[in-house]
């Protein structure tokens, strides 16, 4: 099997796998908002209303769609196009488990295995800026511009602090930006250097600083409660996307749900090890190639669906804050503090080693 | 001046430490929603489900039958009297030979009418009637398009034989037997 089929299988089974999820990460918010709130949720449409999705997508697409004729038309479609394609991107450098041989071949389970992994995230990430700006800026309308502003002002200010703290986890990975290397040096040695569990080394026990900052500005990043300041429904009317309609309005919601997924990927690849769990080591070695890919698959799987789940429990527990108090604790608190994080591991690194 | 002891006065202290870092309130809340998770669910599944109504719901009315099927009514009008909305009228009739089984009593009530629009559903028509005749039931009454379809006739308020209306919930909260 040559390598490029390889590929174009791994990349139209990410899709499928990044757009199925954000599909039922909708029907899986609504469920979760129930039962935070004692009530049931979706349940009319298949058993445990888990047609939902399904449903709400062929009403997406049957809606009409609604142009403003004051709208610059083509900006006006590249918005969410822009938006969902950049949510997409991502996706290709996050390392979704240990290498499958098929034929005799290894194939890394990994789209693209660039060495700069995390700024190629961190980069396509704040393209999704002009997703959003774009959308609000076009539709002519004063709620979707605030929002627009909201969201871009907001994701520049928290992109400086999420790049600040994974400088902490880079200088502990020998300052490779590689995704697969930050996942495999967390696979190796021991924790703390004296307990011995194989696949523990997660970096969130060395780095629990830039773990909290990575997680605040990734919500902020999403746009999620309690940083959702850009489509605040309740004064903004949905902010950016006010006057988008039918699938369009779709593309959007569907993007901030991938957005969600593989932010949720990102940071179980930076600081919970990725595909790594305990007893990885045993395992590998008495099971065949092929199962250990699956498992490690499974099991990075099982990290994402936990910080999705954290996602949307976070967004149902508290309330939305003021935009001054969002600016001051992205550029007075999380800013300095990521720095100063950086000073301390690289003193650490410099005096006392590994 | 001070009118009550339960004035409080406001103070607007400057947070502490810990508070400011808002991740020790933001923990105890997450505590609070996850332990919602595993908590009761309010809902009910309306149409399989239906939640069952107080014993002093006044919903419909229904002219009720004795034992032996026969109407309550005379058509004595002290409903009509009660009713605060003039929302029931009757005719009355004298009751022929041979008709025994269908009235308990020698006048009955060839035509009654309520207007289910005006109706208030105080609940005085049945607490005026001497003969058990009339009740207000826990059923809801349609709705309709057309406001004539609301005035009710003997076909709709007299109930059906092979279909009692169970009023005994009403009786008790009325009548101390």
């Amino acid at each position: 099997m040559s390598i490029i089929l390889f590929k174009v299988i791994l990349i139209v089974l990410i899709f499928l796998i990044s757009l199925g999820l954000a599909a039922y990460a909708t029907y899986g918010e609504r469920k979760v908002a129930a039962f935070l709130q004692d009530r049931i949720g979706p349940d009319r449409a298949g058993p445990f209303g888990l047609l939902q999705p399904i449903a709400d997508g062929v009403k997406m697409f049957l809606k009409e769609e609604i142009i403003p004729t004051v709208s610059d038309k083509f900006l006006f479609i590249l918005g969410p196009s822009l938006f969902m394609m950049t949510a997409l991107m991502t996706s290709a450098v996050i390392p979704w488990g240990t290498p499958v041989s098929i034929g005799g071949q290894n194939f890394n389970l990994q789209v693209a295995d660039i060495n700069i992994g995390i700024l190629y995230v961190l980069g396509v990430v704040s393209l999704g800026v002009y997703g959003i700006m774009l959308g609000g800026w076009s539709s002519n309308n004063k709620y979707a511009l605030l929002g627009a502003i909201r969201a871009s002002s907001q994701m520049i200010s928290y992109e400086l602090a999420m790049g600040m703290s994974v400088v902490a986890i880079l200088l502990m990975t020998d300052g490779s930006l590689s995704l697969n290397a930050i996942v495999e040096s967390q696979g190796e040695g021991k924790l703390y250097g004296f307990i011995n569990v194989s696949g523990m080394n997660w970096n969130v026990f060395y780095q629990p600083i830039a773990f909290i900052i990575f997680l605040i500005t990734a919500f902020a990043e999403c746009n999620r409660t309690p940083f959702d300041l850009p489509e605040s429904e309740s004064e903004l009317i949905g902010g950016y996307h006010t006057e988008y309609s039918s699938m369009k309005l779709g593309l959007y919601l569907f993007a901030e749900y991938i957005n969600m997924f593989i932010s949720s990927a990102i940071i179980a690849c930076l600081f919970f090890g990725g595909y790594n769990f305990p007893g990885i080591e045993y395992l590998s070695n008495h099971l065949p190639q092929n199962v250990m890919s699956l498992i490690t698959f499974v099991v990075l799987f099982g990290k994402i669906l936990f910080f999705i789940f954290f996602f949307m429990w976070v967004r149902w527990t508290i309330p939305r804050f003021r935009y001054d108090q969002l600016m001051r604790l992205g550029w007075q608190v999380l800013m300095p503090l990521a720095i100063i994080n950086v000073l301390l591991t690289g003193a650490a690194i410099t005096f006392f080693g590994n | 001046m001070q009118l009550t002891n339960r004035s409080k006065v406001v103070t607007k202290k400057e947070m502490s430490f810990m508070e400011k870092l808002y991740l020790p309130a933001i923990v105890s809340g997450l505590s609070i929603t996850i332990k919602h998770l595993f908590k009761k669910k309010a809902t009910l599944r309306y149409p399989e489900v239906t939640r069952e109504f107080a014993p002093v719901y006044r919903g419909m009315h229904v002219l009720k039958r004795d034992e032996q099927g026969r109407e309550n009514c005379t058509a004595c009008g002290l409903c009509a009297v009660a009713c605060p909305a003039e929302a029931i009228t009757m005719d009355a009739a004298e009751r022929k030979k041979g008709e025994e089984n269908l009235y308990r009593e020698e006048k009955y009530a060839a035509k009654y009418e309520i207007n289910m629009l005006r109706c208030i559903y105080c609940g005085l028509c049945e607490e005026a009637c001497p003969k058990d005749a009339i009740y207000l039931t826990d059923r809801i009454v349609p709705s309709e398009y057309a406001r004539d379809t609301f005035v009710y006739g003997k076909d709709l308020l007299v109930e059906k034989m092979d279909d009692r209306i169970d009023v005994s919930k009403r009786k008790k909260s009325y009548h101390i037997d």
